[in-house]
């Protein structure tokens, strides 16, 4: 079953590629704040529309 | 700080939306086709491209690739920019984006009907349509993450990391899982043979299921759900822990779609731990999503939308649930080869991916054209009309799976099998009848969205951009762990990054599979052989045709099945089996041993009408098969494939092969004719007895009981 060696690999890999991007994450303060983020996108920021007929 | 100005642009949402309806309403159309052909044989046509097994991976390939697949996008296109104060960093790329998934979709559609396949469940799609693909996905990698680099808002929104997630590992995917080697244009065989095959197929497809048609969409509940509901996530430190822990035990689960076969024991065990593992995860993100509605019940009496995404978030609870149940290797043996697993995944696309696709679309559209939504009364509507279609569909599945199984295991005292096959097929009928309808009203309900949208659309004025202002992202922030980081803000490098880091993955993939497969250490069985030419032949007619559909080859160890089909299979039997065909649905029974079972002339008058031998059969009819004179120059090339990848072909094969697939088709005829059946033997339909007549011969010879 060398197959299963060569996908044991490639999802530690993935495995290990989602940990070193979690570890970047928390260290970047991406989830230093677990609160503003849930309200924020919920504000619309768009100033203006431009209405353009549809051709 | 000087405010910046920036556009967020809606074409490419909205035709990517366009897209998701059109496709969603095709895809589904072929779905309902394929259920009432299950019932109604006649329906086939006697059309090759019309037939179940060439209909129902364009069904599955329309629904997940297509409706899902541009629903994805639509998403992505729409949430991205906003999220992170910025416009897409390209529309040239999402202009090609766009067209590009279109036109591989269409690709798709007509290839698969035509009988190109690579006869892998959902990756059926042959070696040009992989590299498109590949393209067309490193494209919208690009894109995303130039958007993510340009960015004026520091923080990444959970939904975010869903979309980021779902693309590197549907990227590893399709390349690991994509591995073939080309015969010809529009042939390629796929580089693992057997077992080996079987478990690179099925880590693959059930990561389909996990980072196409979970993760971005779990990506797309974070942002439509707390908008359309205007309030927070329930729990946005919730939302984090259950990312991270869905996509780190999700890549395990594989092996759970092969238990009781021919795999390792250590790894059916292995996939079903973390199978079970995953519901902690899963559940999380489904209560995250119905706890954002807390305190917001009465708004759901009200809106549409909120409806639809409370159901959808509902069916995926209960997927998410009966997954794991169903990874338990007892529960499992009913549910295998069943209709069990089709209401299973149908909970999740019709559900699930469906009814979050058509929230997000009531919620949408009006706000491209600036109006309320035609109707909330058709949108209820439709809400109703399409629960219904999924009780509709789901239950009857449930009930004939366990019918199906309980007569399939019953034995009389004397110890004989209680029903035949036939017998089972027959009783379910009445179901699958059920069930084609639960699809149409499902479908009935999507026409009547497209119309609400299309009414809703007229109604107002297409707003092509919204203009929209934020502070740049401040240049001289550092990170607090490091300074490599730094570069992050100078943008450019980095992508020149991702992508060479996607283009030596690539390369040293090519390098590693190799390597890896030189020396394959199934078990070996001695009296088993390579294929002859003219079986050769046969199995890619048997592929094309999409038997694999309904057919398994993978006798598992339970007496039932032993008595009913022959010797239970052993991995040393697949050896040379590129690609596996073990199937994943019984509709017609297991044709592992089927070999030198019945006589030529009865898979001769079995292939032109299945109801001619078999009474109430709901095989359709291969016709063409008797016109159509096998196309033997491909021959030397596919031998020589094969002995590329290790099948023990002597060297001059490629010389003398055709001259012995005469001689085997001359045989066949002649014991055709013993059965007063006249027919040259240059006819595509002689290749496909001879590989149905090799089916578990080899095991047999050598002594192994076959009761």
């Amino acid at each position: 079953m060398s197959v299963i060696i060569l996908l044991i690999i490639v999802s530690i890999c993935i495995a290990g590629g989602f940990l070193i991007a979690f570890l970047w994450g928390s260290g970047d303060g991406q989830f230093d704040d677990v609160y503003s983020p849930a309200q924020r996108i919920l504000f619309d920021d768009e100033i203006e529309s431009n209405q353009n007929t549809n051709e | 700080m000087q405010l910046e100005q920036f556009q967020y642009d809606n074409k490419i949402p909205r035709l990517f939306a366009i897209a998701t309806l059109f496709w969603g309403a095709v895809g589904m159309l072929l779905g309902v086709i394929i259920a009432f052909q299950l019932v109604f044989p006649a329906l086939n046509f006697d059309l090759s491209f019309l037939t179940y097994g060439r209909m129902r991976p364009v069904h599955t390939n329309a629904v997940i690739f297509a409706f899902v697949g541009n629903g994805i996008f639509t998403a992505i296109y729409y949430s991205l920019p906003r999220l992170l104060k910025t416009s897409m960093w390209s529309s040239k790329l999402s202009k090609i984006h766009f067209w590009g998934w279109q036109s591989i979709i269409v690709l798709a559609a007509v290839t698969l009907l035509s009988g190109f396949t690579t006869g892998k469940e959902y990756a059926e799609l042959e070696w040009p349509i992989d590299i498109l693909i590949t393209l067309i996905w490193v494209v919208f990698g690009i894109n995303m993450f130039g958007t993510i680099l340009t960015r004026r808002e520091r923080h990444l929104y959970v939904a975010i990391w869903f979309f980021i997630a779902s693309w590197v590992t549907v990227a590893m995917l399709h390349i690991v899982n994509s591995f073939e080697m080309p015969v010809t244009l529009f042939k390629s065989y796929s580089w693992y043979a057997g077992v080996q095959d079987a478990l690179v197929q099925w880590w693959y497809g059930h990561n389909a299921v996990a980072f196409f048609l979970t993760t971005p969409y779990l990506g797309l509940m974070y942002y439509f759900l707390p908008k359309a509901a205007d309030r927070p996530v329930y729990s946005y430190r919730l939302s984090i822990v259950h990312f991270w822990s869905l996509i780190f035990l999700y890549i395990w689960a594989g092996p759970h779609h092969l238990l009781y076969t021919a795999l390792p024991d250590w790894a059916q065990s292995l996939g079903t731990v973390f199978s079970i593992m995953l519901i902690l995860p899963s559940w999380g993100g489904m209560l995250n999503g119905l706890f954002t509605l807390r305190g917001a019940w009465d708004k759901v009496r009200e809106d549409p939308v909120l409806k639809f995404f409370v159901v959808a978030v509902t069916c995926y609870g209960m997927s998410t649930f009966e997954g794991p149940m169903l990874s338990l290797k007892n529960v499992n043996a009913i549910s295998h080869y069943s209709d069990w697993t089709v209401a299973h995944v149908h909970i999740g696309a019709l559900g699930w991916n469906g009814f979050l696709t058509f929230g997000m679309l009531y919620w949408l559209i009006p706000k491209f054209y600036n109006v309320k939504l035609y109707s909330k009364k058709l949108a209820s509507t439709h809400f109703w009309i399409g629960t219904l279609g999924i009780i509709l569909y789901a239950v009857p599945m449930y009930w004939s799976a366990f019918r199906s199984y309980f007569m399939m295991k019953t034995f009389t005292p004397e110890g004989q099998l209680q029903y035949q096959f036939m017998d089972v097929v027959q009783s379910v009928m009445p179901f699958y009848l059920l069930r084609a309808l639960g699809g149409t009203i499902f479908l009935i309900g999507v026409l009547v969205m497209v119309y609400n949208l299309i009414k809703t659309a007229k109604q107002g004025k297409f707003v092509e951009s919204e203009t929209a202002q934020a502070a740049p992202l401040a240049k001289e922030y550092s990170a607090p762990k490091s300074h490599i980081w730094h570069s992050v803000i100078e943008r450019k490098p980095i992508l020149l990054l991702v992508l060479s880091l996607v283009v030596v993955g690539i390369g040293g993939l090519v390098e590693l599979v190799p390597t890896f497969l030189v020396k394959s250490n199934v078990p070996t069985i001695a009296s088993v052989k390579p294929y002859t030419p003219l079986e050769l032949q046969g199995r890619d007619i048997y592929i094309r045709e999409g038997c694999y559909n309904c057919h398994s080859q993978m006798i598992r160890p339970f007496r039932y099945e032993v008595t009913r089909y022959g010797e239970y299979s052993k991995s040393g039997e697949f050896v040379y089996d590129h690609p596996f065909q073990w199937g994943s649905k019984r509709t017609g029974p297991d044709l592992a041993r089927v070999g030198g079972k019945y006589p030529d002339s009865w898979h001769f008058n079995h292939m032109l009408d299945p109801t001619s031998i078999s009474p109430g059969s709901n095989m359709p009819r291969y016709p063409w098969l008797f016109e159509n004179n096998l196309d033997i120059s491909t021959t030397p090339s596919k031998i020589h494939a094969m002995r590329k990848m290790g099948v023990p072909y002597s060297s001059k094969l490629e010389a003398t092969a055709n001259d012995i697939l005469k001689t085997q088709a001359d045989q066949i005829t002649a014991s055709l004719k013993k059965d007063k059946i006249e027919i040259s033997s240059d006819k595509e339909i002689i290749a496909l007895i001879s590989y149905l007549q090799r089916l578990g011969k080899d095991v047999r010879t050598s002594g192994v009981s076959n009761k």
